[in-house]
C-alpha cells in the first residue's frame, strides 16, 4: 500500500492525515513534499495524524525527524497524533518518543499549540 | 521442522527491498514466530536489504543482492549480501546519542540489532554480508523442542 497524504485546517492548525507506509522511496517523498508544501504556505502549526500509517522504516523515521527539524527551524511546531502500537514502539526504541510531542486526541492536540 | 535453505538473487532496486521484506515475512510465519516477531524480522531484513541496495550496491544495475533464508528447529537465519565497497559496521555512530538523535539517517543497523537475536557482519570480496539470526523460542541448543 502506497502512502497518501491529505491536509485540513482546524483553528489555525494544519492537520496532515497520512495513510499507508512511510518507507524509503515513494512514502518518504510524499511526506517530504507535503511538509514542504505546507511550510511553504506559511503554516507554523502542523499536526501529523499517523493513525492510518501501517508501517514506518528507518527512512520514514528519518523523514519524520527531518519534518520536525525543518518546521522548528522555521519557527513552527510539528506534533504527532494517533500513533499505532508499531509506530509507538519504533519511536520508543529510537528514543524519539522523547523528542516529539505526541498526542492521542485531536481536539487536545489542536488546543496544545501556542496561541 | 525440516531444515531448509533457499537463496534468492535480486536486482539493486527498491522493488527488491520490498521483495526481501515480503519473503522474510513468509519465512517468519513458516518458522512459527508470532505476528510481532514476524514484523520485527521483516523490518530487520528490509533494513539490511536497503543497506545492500542503497549503500552497498548504490543502485548499480550490474550488482546483485543475494538473500539466503535458512530455517531449522533452532532458528531462522537470513543473510543479505551486496557487491559493494564494504562496510565497517563498528564505524556507525550511535543513533541514540544526544548529538545524533535528530539526524535524518543512521538508524538501519541499530534497528536490525534491536530486532534480531544475533547479527554478524562479514567483509567479502566484494561486498558485505550481514547475517541475521532469530532463535525459535522453546528450542534447546540441540534443536529439539523443549518440553512444556
Amino acid at each position: 500500500m502506497t502512502m497518501k497524504a491529505s491536509t485540513r485546517q482546524i483553528d489555525g492548525v494544519t492537520i496532515v492525515d497520512l495513510s499507508g507506509r512511510i518507507t524509503l522511496g515513494e512514502g518518504s517523498v510524499v511526506l517530504r513534499d507535503t511538509i514542504r508544501d505546507v511550510v511553504g504556505h506559511g503554516t507554523k502549526k502542523i499536526l501529523l495524524n499517523l493513525g492510518d500509517v501501517t508501517y514506518i522504516d528507518s527512512s520514514g523515521i528519518g523523514e519524520l525527524v527531518s519534518a520536525f527539524t525543518s518546521v522548528r527551524n522555521q519557527g513552527g511546531e510539528l506534533k504527532l497524533l494517533n500513533l499505532t502500537k508499531k509506530v509507538h514502539d519504533l519511536l520508543q526504541i529510537t528514543k524519539l518518543y522523547t523528542v516529539f510531542d505526541i498526542k492521542d486526541d485531536e481536539a487536545v492536540a489542536i488546543n496544545s499549540f501556542a496561541k | 521442522m525440516n531444515a531448509t535453505r533457499v537463496s534468492y538473487t535480486l536486482d539493486s532496486t527498491l522493488e527488491s527491498v520490498n521483495k526481501a521484506e515480503e519473503m522474510a515475512q513468509n519465512f517468519g510465519v513458516k518458522a512459527g514466530f508470532d505476528e510481532e516477531e514476524v514484523q520485527r524480522i521483516a523490518m530487520a531484513v528490509r533494513e539490511a536489504a536497503v543497506n545492500a541496495v542503497l549503500h552497498g550496491n548504490a543502485y548499480d544495475p550490474k550488482k546483485r543482492v543475494t538473500v539466503v533464508f535458512e530455517t531449522s528447529a533452532q532458528a531462522l537465519t537470513i543473510s543479505v549480501r551486496d557487491e559493494g565497497q564494504g562496510l565497517d559496521a563498528l564505524d556507525i555512530p550511535d543513533p541514540l546519542a544526544p548529538e545524533n538523535l535528530l539526524k535524518q539517517s543512521g538508524r538501519g543497523i541499530f534497528l536490525i540489532r534491536a530486532f534480531m537475536d544475533e547479527v554478524r557482519f562479514r567483509n567479502m570480496e566484494p561486498g558485505t554480508e550481514v547475517t541475521l539470526i532469530k532463535h525459535v523460542r522453546g528450542a534447546d541448543s540441540d534443536g529439539k523442542e523443549a518440553s512444556q
